[in-house]
C-alpha cells in the first residue's frame, strides 16, 4: 500500500512513530541477520539461518500483538518477529557465536532457535510443525483461565505438510481457541518448490477445510501485514477463534549456511526477489510520504550498526558454556 | 579400484540398483533436483527423472507410509529421511506397520523397503540437539525391522546393495561426520556385504572392543595407542545392530575374555547393552573381567557448543582410558 500525504499522521491507525519505529524494528532485524551471516562466513558462528526477506512479515504480525502479554512460538526465521517481541542483538550474537549467556538455550541448541520466557516466547525444537500444537495447547490454557491473550505459532509453507500442522488447525478450531497460525510462505521449503508440497495455490485455501478464516497477504507489505494480523488478534482476543495467516515472503539468502540456492533456482527468479524486498519498499513509501526524511533511513542504519557492533564486542567477550554444565536441567528437582 | 567416499558410495549403489532394477524408486525432501542436502541422491533425478526420483512433501510419515504402499504393491521403494531426528513423525509407519506386515498376515504380505537417514554427530559437527542424534536402539528393539549402520565406503556400498535386495523393511543409518571424512577403494562392480554379519577389523588377544558406526575410528585409534604398550585389542564392526553377529560376539569374547562396548549413543538402554547382554548370558567361564560399556551420557543430545559437546563424545582419548581400565583388571 502507497502511504499518502492524505494520511498525514499515519496509516493504518498507526501514528508517525509507530511507523518510523516499525520501519527501525525491519532495519535492525536486517542488519542483525546480515552480521550473523558475515560471522559465519568468517568461521566464527559455526552455523546461520537468515530471515531476510521475511521482516514484513515479522513486523506486521508482532506490532498487532501487546509485547510481554501475548505470547509467540517462532520458527527459525523469526529473528526480527523476537527483536519485536522484546529480545536483543545481544542475545541472538550470544547465540550465534555459542555462548553460556545466549538467553535462548545456553548454547545447547543451534542459533535461531529462538526462546525467552521473560517475553511469552516458547522455546523451540528443529522439527519442523511441532509448534503448531504446543500453540493450540497455549491458546487452550488461555480460554481455560479466561484470559484472553493470543498466541500466534509461525511456520514455513513447508511445515504445513506435516500431520502435527492438519491436527493442530483442525483441534484450534473446533474449540475456537485464541491462536494465529501464521505461514511465512517463501515458496521454498530448502530446494523443494510450492508446487511440490501442495496442491492448492494458497495455504489459506485449506482454512476453510478445517473451518476457520484464511487470508493470504502479501509479506512484502508490512502494513498490510499488520492490517491482517491485527483483525486475526482482535478476533481470537475477543473469543472469535483461531485464523490461518499467510503472508507471501521472498527467501533473499540460501535456506541456511549449508546450502546454496543458486544450484536449484533461476538467476531470473533470484532477481525478481529482490523486487518484493520487504525493507526497500516500506522505506520507499515511508520517504515518499515524508515519514521519513531524506537520509534519515541512513542515520537509522548507522545507529543499528553501532547497536549490533557494541552486542558483538560483549559476546566476543563472553565465555563458553562451562562443560560441567553440560549435565545439568535433564530433569528438575523433585 | 577407485577411491571413493561414503556419501559416493551410497549414491553408487542406488544407482547401479536403479539401473538394474526399475523396481526401485527414492523418495524423500530435496533428494531430487537439489540431490539431498548431504547429495547422497546427487544424479539421480538427472538420470531417472521425477517418477523415480520424488521429491516429496515436508511430511516423513508420508515418506515412510507412502514407500510402504509402494513395497506392498510390489515395488522397491528408498525413503530418504532428512536427519535420522526427523524420524519420528514416521515411527507410527515403521513400527506399527512396516515392522509387522510379514507377521500379521502370516506371511501373506511383505515389505521391502529401505528406509535411509543420515545420523550421528561430532565435536565439530555442530548439529546440536535435533541433527546429531544416535537414535538406532529405537528401532533396533523392534522385531520385524532390520538395522544397519556402516563405518565405511566400502561396507557402505556392499550392505546398501544388500539392503536393497532384502525381503524385509531395513533401517540403514548413515553417519554424517563419515560423509566425506575418508576415501576408500570400492569396487565398481556389484558385491553385496551381508546383513546379520560384524566383521574383525583389527585382530587382538587382549581385549575385544564391538563397536559400530563413527565410533569404530575412534577405537581403532585408541587400539593403536595400546598396542604401543603390548595390550592388543581386537576392533569388531558390528555393522548391523539387528540381527545383532551373535556367533562373531560369543567367538571373539570367548577368546579374549574382556569385552569392551563403545557406542556414540546414549549408554543406558542402548546397543551396547545387548550385546553384554549376550556376552554375559553366553561366555561367563570365559570373562576375566566385567563386562564394560562406554557411550553417551544421561544428557538428551550433543549440545551446540563444543564445550558441551567434547562432554558428549567419546573421542579416541576417552576410549583409550577405559580401555586401560579394563586391560588391568
Ligand atoms: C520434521 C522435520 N523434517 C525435516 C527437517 C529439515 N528441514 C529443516 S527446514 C526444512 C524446510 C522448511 O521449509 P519451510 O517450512 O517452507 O520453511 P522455510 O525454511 O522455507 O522458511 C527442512 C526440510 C526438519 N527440520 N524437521
Ligand atoms: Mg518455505
Amino acid at each position: 500500500m502507497a502511504l499518502t500525504e492524505s494520511a498525514p499522521v499515519g496509516v493504518a491507525g498507526l501514528t508517525r512513530e509507530r511507523l518510523r519505529s516499525m520501519y527501525q524494528d525491519m532495519l535492525l532485524g536486517r542488519l542483525l541477520d546480515q552480521r550473523v551471516l558475515v560471522l559465519n562466513r568468517q568461521g566464527r558462528a559455526p552455523f546461520a539461518i537468515s530471515g531476510q526477506g521475511h521482516e514484513g512479515a515479522q513486523v506486521g504480525v508482532g506490532y498487532a500483538l501487546r509485547r510481554d502479554y501475548d505470547w509467540i512460538i517462532p520458527y527459525y526465521r523469526d529473528i526480527t518477529l523476537v527483536l519485536v517481541m522484546g529480545m536483543t542483538p545481544r542475545d541472538q550474537l550470544m547465540a550465534a557465536l555459542a555462548r553460556a549467556g545466549d538467553p535462548n538455550s545456553g548454547a545447547r541448541q543451534m542459533p535461531a532457535h529462538y526462546s525467552s520466557r521473560e517475553h511469552n516466547i516458547v522455546t523451540g525444537g528443529s522439527p519442523v510443525a511441532t509448534q503448531i500444537l504446543h500453540a493450540v495447547g497455549v491458546a487452550q490454557a488461555f480460554k481455560y483461565r479466561g484470559e484472553d491473550k493470543v498466541v500466534v505459532a509461525s511456520v514455513g509453507e513447508g511445515g504445513t505438510s506435516e500431520g502435527d500442522w492438519h491436527e493442530g488447525l483442525n483441534w484450534a478450531a473446533i474449540h475456537q481457541l485464541p491462536v494465529i497460525f501464521l505461514v511465512e510462505n517463501n515458496a521454498f521449503a530448502i530446494s523443494v518448490p510450492q508446487a511440490l508440497q501442495m496442491a492448492v495455490e494458497h495455504v489459506s485455501d485449506r482454512a476453510a477445510g478445517y473451518g476457520m478464516p484464511g487470508q493470504s497477504v502479501d509479506g512484502g507489505d508490512v502494513l498490510a501485514v499488520y492490517r491482517a494480523a491485527s483483525e486475526a488478534v482482535a478476533r481470537a482476543r475477543g473469543g472469535g477463534g483461531p485464523t490461518l495467516l499467510e503472508a507471501n515472503c521472498v527467501r533473499l539468502q540460501s535456506h541456511s549456511s549449508d546450502d546454496d540456492q543458486r544450484r536449484y533456482r533461476s538467476a531470473e527468479d533470484l532477481d525478481e526477489m529482490l523486487r518484493h524486498d520487504p525493507l526497500e519498499r516500506f522505506r520507499v513509501d515511508l520517504e515518499s510520504s515524508s515519514i521519513l526524511a531524506d537520509g534519515e533511513a541512513d542515520q537509522m542504519r548507522q545507529e543499528c550498526q553501532k547497536v549490533i557492533d557494541a552486542a558483538q564486542a560483549e559476546a566476543d567477550q563472553a565465555p563458553a558454556p562451562d562443560p560441567a554444565s553440560a549435565l545439568d536441567y535433564v530433569y528438575g528437582e523433585a | 579400484m577407485p577411491e571413493i567416499t561414503y556419501v559416493e558410495a551410497v549414491r553408487d549403489a542406488l544407482r547401479d540398483e536403479m539401473r538394474r532394477d526399475d523396481r526401485v524408486i527414492v523418495m524423500g525432501e530435496d533428494v531430487g533436483v537439489k540431490g539431498g542436502v548431504f547429495g547422497a541422491t546427487q544424479g539421480l533425478f538427472q538420470e531417472f527423472g521425477g517418477e523415480r526420483v520424488i521429491d516429496s512433501p515436508l511430511a516423513e510419515a508420508a515418506i515412510v507410509g507412502v514407500a510402504i504402499g509402494c513395497a506392498l504393491a510390489g515395488l522397491r521403494p528408498v525413503a530418504e529421511i532428512q536427519f535420522l531426528d526427523f524420524i519420528p513423525p514416521a515411527m507410527d509407519q515403521l513400527i506399527s506397520e512396516a515392522a509387522k506386515i510379514r507377521y500379521r498376515s502370516n506371511n501373506d504380505w511383505s515389505c521391502p523397503m529401505v528406509v535411509r537417514a543420515p545420523c550421528g554427530g561430532g565435536v565439530h559437527v555442530h548439529g546440536a540437539l535435533y541433527h546429531s542424534q544416535m537414535l538406532e536402539a529405537l528401532f533396533a528393539h523392534v522385531p520385524g525391522l532390520k538395522v544397519v549402520l556402516p563405518s565405511n565406503p566400502y561396507d557402505a556400498k556392499g550392505l546398501l546393495l544388500a539392503a536393497l535386495r532384502d525381503p524385509d523393511p531395513v533401517c540403514f543409518f548413515e553417519h554424517k561426520g563419515l560423509y566425506r571424512s575418508m576415501r576408500q577403494e570400492v569396487p565398481e562392480e556389484e558385491y553385496l556385504v551381508p546383513i546379520g554379519q560384524g566383521k574383525i577389523v583389527r585382530p587382538g588377544r587382549d581385549i575385544t572392543c564391538f563397536t559400530y558406526g563413527a565410533t569404530v575410528h575412534e577405537v581403532l585409534t585408541a587400539a593403536e595407542n595400546l598396542s604401543r604398550d603390548e595390550i592388543e585389542v581386537e576392533v569388531v564392526d558390528l555393522r548391523t545392530v539387528r540381527p545383532l553377529d551373535r556367533g562373531l560376539i560369543v567367538e571373539s569374547a570367548t577368546r579374549t575374555g574382556k569385552v569392551l562396548v563403545a557406542q556414540e549413543a546414549n549408554l543406558a538402554v542402548g546397543v551396547g547393552a545387548e550385546v553384554a547382554a549376550i556376552v554375559a548370558e553366553e561366555c561367563f567361564q570365559s570373562l576375566d573381567g566385567p563386562v564394560m560399556r562406554i557411550g553417551g551420557p544421561e544428557i538428551p543430545a550433543i549440545p551446540f557448543a563444543e564445550s558441551l559437546a567434547e562432554v558428549y563424545c567419546l573421542g579416541p582419548a576417552k576410549i583409550e582410558t577405559k580401555l586401560r581400565e579394563l586391560a588391568a583388571y
